[in-house]
């Protein structure tokens, strides 16, 4: 099969998508790391010339960094812990013999399907709103202050929607791994007299090991990037409360138009998501060998 | 499953299963019932749950202020727009990796997967300016390009591994009844093919239909999508519960329904094809 002719013909197929791709990668990174080392502010044009370290220094030396860099190691956490157990409660039970499952499924799936500022308005005005929302509502029912969850608890509010976004995603990667266990296994163990805690501890959470990895990373990538749901609920705030890594290099660079730094916020923002990849590209590595 | 248990145990596991699927789409279906309601009743204390006074004026009154139609029309040409571009760039590179591998194949896909994980705004601040030079802040494709190169990795991807499991062998034997090669393409491969690509085309189209960092940094009032319509209900101007919940529930359901349709392919897609 491989002449010379099919190997021509193959790298054509493949060029357009390599070398824009390529592009994509290389130029802007290119430029972001060349900013990142330039005194450049959009407002300021007497500042220009070599900065050295100085945005590094600038960015990483303010104190909304470190806070900024805490919220988003909280935010990235939070979600996982929540999404993973909760996915792996919710995809046991969705693993039942139930009735409705097919409708049950299209529920539980459905907060992935809303787009990020939609469901971060609904959850915002709907539901966390102190004077109308339905957990207001909720509140006064039980004779107790209602609670102004964006004002009182920005970043654990913002957790709570992203979570809400996720755990769909988890529930059905991790049960269709669930399904993917053979029922004959299963069976063996019962008669075997194991119970069902052992038969989860032993069989089930094993086999969906792999799975929950990958959700771990896959999610973790994403996660690393939430944006709307700040710029929509909080703008970031109160003071850089809700501020994670990405919406600080947009604060940076595009609300305060100041390049420099920002491009130095972003070089630190993609030296973080390259950590996560090495593990990820890992993980996805050894399936396609499988 | 065909696992024999007794009914009590059934039911007992379909009221806890039920119990906690609505919870967790309560969100949606609020939304649903005040999109219906008017903006005194959205806010009513003790709330009601279905509408007193069933009303379709909050839809109108979202058209009139934020130019719905407007918005989605933006949506669909961008999202559709970018998937055809991704799909016409990637059905020859993944077409030639499922079927002519090389030694560097696994290669080039790990680092076409590495382009996915760099993040949005590692390169934003560069794009923007790009943009700006080039007067594409703002226009529909501007951001249909921008859209595509995020998807490109996934749509290939999948493609590959759908594009990998058809078999090689059934090629071998079309050759040998004397195929020609454009006949073993159209007869043989394309019926085989279409399935996976249909798969990705639709998740495609639900990524970048809600895909919310560039839609919102580098477009507003011309080229603005969904995500930046919906984005300019986020400071509440005085009774607005049920217009909000009106434009939510226009924003999302275009999509929703879609979704349904597309789980499977949504495992595969978004796992690059590690869990099936």
């Amino acid at each position: 099969m491989a002449t010379r002719q099919t190997r021509t013909l193959a790298r054509t197929m493949m060029a357009p998508a390599v070398i824009v791709l390529l592009i994509w990668m290389a130029v802007p990174l290119g430029m972001t790391i060349w900013f990142s080392f330039q005194n450049y502010s959009l407002i300021n044009p007497m500042m220009t010339g070599f900065a050295g370290w100085g945005n590094y220094e600038y960015v990483i030396g303010d104190p909304s960094f470190t806070q900024a860099l805490l919220n988003t190691l909280l935010l990235v956490g939070g979600v996982l812990l929540i999404t993973v157990i909760g996915g792996t409660f919710l995809a046991l039970l969705l693993d039942q013999p139930v009735w409705g499952q097919g409708i049950l499924r299209i529920l539980v799936i459905s907060p992935f399907f809303v787009m990020p500022p939609v469901a971060a308005l609904i959850w915002k005005n709907g539901f966390m709103h102190p004077g109308y929302g339905m957990l207001g509502h909720l509140y006064e029912a039980l004779g107790l202050e209602p609670v102004d969850w964006f004002a009182q608890y920005p970043l654990f509010s913002v957790i709570v929607i992203v979570a809400w976004q996720w755990l769909p995603f988890a529930t059905l990667i991790l049960l269709t791994a669930l399904q993917s266990l053979s029922e004959e296994q299963r069976e063996a163990a019962e008669m075997d007299g194991a119970n069902a805690v052992n038969r989860f501890r032993y069989i089930i959470l094993p086999h969906m090991a792999r799975a929950i990895t990958i959700v771990i990373l896959i999610q973790t990538i994403f996660l690393l990037g939430i944006f709307a749901e700040i710029r929509v609920t909080t703008g970031g705030g109160p003071g850089y409360a809700s501020t994670n890594i990405a919406f600080l290099v947009f604060r940076t660079g595009i609300l305060s138009n100041d390049i420099g730094a920002g491009s130095a916020g972003g070089v630190v923002a993609v030296i973080i998501a390259n950590i996560v990849a090495i593990f990820l590209m890992r993980a996805v590595g050894k399936n396609l060998d499988a | 499953m065909a696992r024999n248990v007794s009914v009590q145990t059934k039911t007992g596991f379909t009221i806890l299963a039920w119990a906690v699927a609505l919870l967790l789409f309560s969100p949606i279906l609020w939304t649903i019932v005040t999109a219906f309601k008017t903006e005194a009743e959205a806010i009513a204390a003790p709330p009601t749950f279905l509408p007193l006074t069933f009303t379709l004026d909050n839809f109108f009154d979202v058209q009139d202020r934020s130019d719905y139609i407007k918005h989605a029309w933006n949506s669909i040409l961008v999202s559709v727009g970018s998937t055809l571009l991704g799909l016409v760039i990637a059905i020859p590179a993944a077409w030639s990796m499922a079927f002519a591998p090389t030694k560097r194949t696994k290669d080039i896909l790990m680092w076409m997967l590495s382009t996915k994980m760099m993040p949005a705004v590692g390169v934003l601040i560069p794009i923007y300016l790009i943009f700006r030079d080039l007067r594409l802040l703002d226009t529909v494709h501007g951001l249909t390009i921008i859209m595509t190169l995020i998807n490109l990795p996934i749509i290939i991807w999948m493609l590959y591994t759908y594009f990998k499991e058809i078999p090689v062998d059934i090629l071998e034997a079309a050759r040998m009844d004397g195929a020609e090669l454009w006949n073993e393409i159209v007869h043989v491969l394309v019926p085989m093919a279409i399935p996976g690509i249909a798969s990705t085309l639709l998740l495609n189209v639900i990524l970048a239909w809600n895909e919310a960092f560039w839609t919102i940094t580098l477009t507003s009032g011309r080229a603005g999508t969904l995500t930046a319509f919906i984005s300019s209900f986020s400071s509440p101007q005085g009774l607005f519960l049920a217009k909000l919940s009106a434009a939510s529930l226009l924003a999302i359901a275009p999509i929703l329904l879609l979704g349904w349709f597309s789980q499977k392919q949504l495992v595969r897609g978004l796992t690059f094809g590690a869990v099936k």
